[in-house]
């Protein structure tokens, strides 16, 4: 069973493509409701085939570390480009752990988000376009986690990247979605340039894309060689790490690359649910974490993973405290939770001298998985449920919101779990996931970072529950009429809670299980009790602050607040004008400084030369066509004009 | 009458006889021109031959092979008019200009 299981994993993908072709191709002309059901029925079917897989993976290769000491397993593979004799790339399914958990949270995300999506999207125009296309994004998302190869990976990650694109832009007759759309594809795509620079970097020297290959300890020794580039020197270690990360850079969205994932908050609701909070922003981290025996040999690239991540988690908690769109506040701790994920794979790093073993702590990586697979689920609920309050107010503003707790009861009490959860409040999964990132670092001596992560904690836990306050609590601050709540919408939101509440359960499995086999099992590091008190009061306290500025939903004390540092305020409540730094760098540095000399040059100078060219050739084209105009008594007077010059010349 | 009077004579016919064939439309009439200048040749030979020649008899024998020539062609050349005239159902030369370039 588990064989014929592993053996047939391709349909786990297969089925979403099936629905993308034929909802695509047919069925969303013949019916919505067809391609919606045909959507789901798909999505359901690769869940049920994730979960199997996933238990057999779990009764075959993790219950038995003997026979499987690297918990890894290529179940289908085949040559796809034959570059050279020695270098092929494959397709091929790679499960692992990480692979495992991802294609779990996927699947089930997935077909949840198509089961939401049937109410949220209920009388749209692009109704069956929507099912063709969220199916194709779940297609290329799972075929970018059990990607066997970088290659591969590369493949499915611009597929991703595209079916981003196209449901970032579904609403395309808005130009602000239209418009984001383009800056989403295009940012993405600059940092993807580098990804692919740092692929062709490392398969010419290593001559191999598997990861197995590429995660040797012999290709970190191989590739540890310097260079000299002009007065630099260059380690081809880091270049390339960093080379590849860069392309997780941008997919993951960590400063100064995160302009993109808050506008891409024009798309539909439930593709910023699984799209842009769940799945593939924590692309970025996966690549790390599927990279990370090779990234871990470069100390230059752990570090700068480590200041990425620990400075964009704190840069957007704080724009998030000011922020007043439902879903950009969502946006923004998006940002601020994958940078927690980044660092804490940074923190992998032991800076304490006197540590013995590898120099690695295994609890940073598995901290990181196990804060993917726990924010995946509450993060995906908060924007469903925010979703669902669209849907109901027809507004995006929460300081027009108000008083819903009465009139939306069931989304009330699941956001509720998951406001706790990202606040990390025990018992809720992000209590414990948070819990381990933090402990990670404080393991591994990096006591700035874990004042950044502590400190974030409590600064999320202070905006979500602004958030919460302010749409829940007190009296309604505008007409609100004709709340409900649909059942298509409601249920996956409930069924969420679940995970969300239970998925603390889980921390033991992940700390021992989802680990590298590399990194190996540093025992006498210390586990300090305080640390889960002191991060509960940390969250404890951000949410009491909430209450006070926003208890009963209501906004005099913060605005007297805000008054108070109006200038500070206006600089974080425009983003501390990064946007606006884009627009000046491309618009004045890039189009006026560099793009239109270039234009002018290449308008007046060289098409004028060759233009030059092509109007004397037709000049002389001209004289000679007007010599020949078929009039035989014009030839006849030529011919009598030369022949009697001819006379008087020849005297 | 003397050579200079022939010649300038067949001087003008040829003259006259260009100008029509640089400035006539019709195409029977650039045909009549062509006549004129070689009517005027024609002169040309019979007046150097009068005058001139040791032996009159070549001289005055070219105007008639000149004769029989310009009636064959002159016959050619109305067939292809007739025929041009059946196509195109008019002779005016300035609307004839397949041959341009």
């Amino acid at each position: 069973m588990a064989d014929w299981l592993f053996t047939h994993s391709y349909l786990i993908l297969a089925f979403p493509l099936l629905s993308f072709l034929v909802i695509g191709l047919f069925l969303q002309r013949v019916s919505p409701e067809k391609s919606a059901r045909f959507a789901l029925g798909t999505a359901f079917f690769s869940m049920l085939f994730g979960v199997a897989v996933s238990g057999a993976y779990y009764v075959k290769v993790l219950a038995q570390p003997l026979l499987y000491p690297e918990r890894t397993l290529i179940c289908f593979d085949v040559a796809w480009l034959n570059f050279t004799p020695i270098l092929t790339a494959n397709m091929g399914i790679y499960l692992d752990p990480i692979s495992v958990m991802m294609i779990l949270v996927i699947t089930i995300i997935s077909f949840l988000v198509t089961c939401y999506s049937i109410g949220y999207m209920k009388g749209d125009s692009g109704f069956g376009r929507f099912f063709a296309l969220l199916s194709l994004f779940s297609f290329s998302m799972l075929g970018l986690v059990v990607s066997s190869n970088i290659l591969q990976m590369f493949v499915f990650w611009e597929l991703v990247g595209v079916s981003s694109y196209t449901l970032i832009g579904f609403w395309y007759e808005k130009p602000s979605a239209v418009a984001a759309a383009k800056k989403a594809f295009i940012i993405t795509r600059f940092a993807d340039a580098f990804f692919l620079l740092g692929i062709l970097a490392v398969s010419f020297y290593v001559g191999s894309f598997d990861f197995q290959k590429l995660n040797s300890i012999e290709t970190a020794a191989l590739l540890n060689q310097s260079f000299q580039f002009g007065s630099f020197t260059i380690n081809l270690l880091t270049l390339s790490t960093l080379l590849i990360f860069a392309g997780g850079w941008g997919k993951s969205a960590m400063f100064p690359l995160h302009v993109w994932l808050p506008d891409a908050m024009e798309g539909p609701t439930p593709v910023s649910s699984i799209i842009h909070s769940a799945t593939m922003v924590v692309a970025g981290v996966y690549l790390t974490a599927r990279m990370f025996p090779l990234f871990s040999q470069s100390l230059t690239t752990l570090w700068l993973i480590q200041c990425v991540g620990a400075f964009t988690a704190l840069f957007a908690a704080v724009i998030a405290v000011t922020q007043r769109d439902i879903k950009r506040i969502l946006a923004f701790s998006t940002l601020s939770q994958l940078g927690y994920m980044l660092f804490s794979l940074g923190a992998a790093q032991v800076i304490y001298p006197d540590v013995p073993g590898s120099g690695l702590n295994p609890l940073a990586y598995s901290a990181s998985m196990y804060h993917v697979f726990t924010h995946a689920f509450f993060k995906c609920m908060l924007f469903l449920g925010a979703g669902a309050i669209i849907h109901a107010v027809h507004d995006n503003d929460i300081l027009a919101m108000g008083g819903l707790k009465a009139l939306m009861p069931k989304t009330y009490w699941s956001l509720l779990t998951a406001c706790l959860a990202i606040g990390g409040i025990f018992p809720f999964s992000g209590f414990w996931s948070k819990d381990a990132i933090l402990l990670a670092s404080l393991q591994s001596g990096h006591y700035f970072t874990f004042m950044v992560g502590l400190f974030t904690g409590g600064l999320t836990a202070f905006y979500m529950f602004r958030f919460f306050f302010l749409i829940f609590h007190g009296k309604a601050r505008s007409d609100l009429h004709n709340v409900h709540e649909d059942p298509w919408m409601t249920v996956p939101i409930m069924l969420l809670t679940i995970p969300t509440i239970g998925a603390g359960l889980l921390e033991q499995f992940f700390v021992s299980q989802v680990t590298l086999p590399g990194l190996q099992e540093i025992s006498n590091f210390s586990h300090p009790s305080w640390l889960p008190v002191l991060a509960s009061l940390t969250g404890l306290t951000g949410i009491s602050l909430a209450w006070f500025f926003y208890g009963k939903g209501r906004l005099e004390k913060a605005e007297s607040f805000k008054r108070d540092f109006r200038s500070l305020y206006n600089v974080v409540y425009n983003k501390f004008y990064i946007d606006e730094v884009y627009l000046f760098i491309t618009r004045k540095i890039i189009f006026a400084g560099i793009g239109s000399p270039v234009k002018w040059i290449d308008r007046h100078i060289v098409d004028g030369a060759m233009n030059l060219c092509g109007e004397i050739l037709q000049l002389g084209g001209r004289l000679v066509r007007f010599l020949q105009n078929g009039q035989l008594q014009f030839y006849l007077g030529i011919t009598i004009i030369g022949f009697v010059s001819l006379l008087f010349l020849g005297k | 009458m003397t050579l200079s009077h022939c010649v300038i004579l067949s001087l003008i016919l040829c003259a006259i006889g260009v100008y029509g064939v640089l400035t006539r439309r019709n195409l029977i009439g650039i045909l009549l021109s062509v006549e004129v200048i070689l009517n005027g040749a024609n002169i040309n030979f019979a007046a150097f031959a009068h005058f001139r020649a040791v032996d009159s008899v070549a001289g005055a024998i070219f105007p008639i092979f000149v004769m029989a020539v310009s009636a064959c062609e002159m016959a050619v050349a109305l067939a292809i008019i007739i025929s041009m005239y059946r196509r195109k159902r008019r002779l005016d030369v300035y609307n004839l200009e397949e041959l341009h370039g």
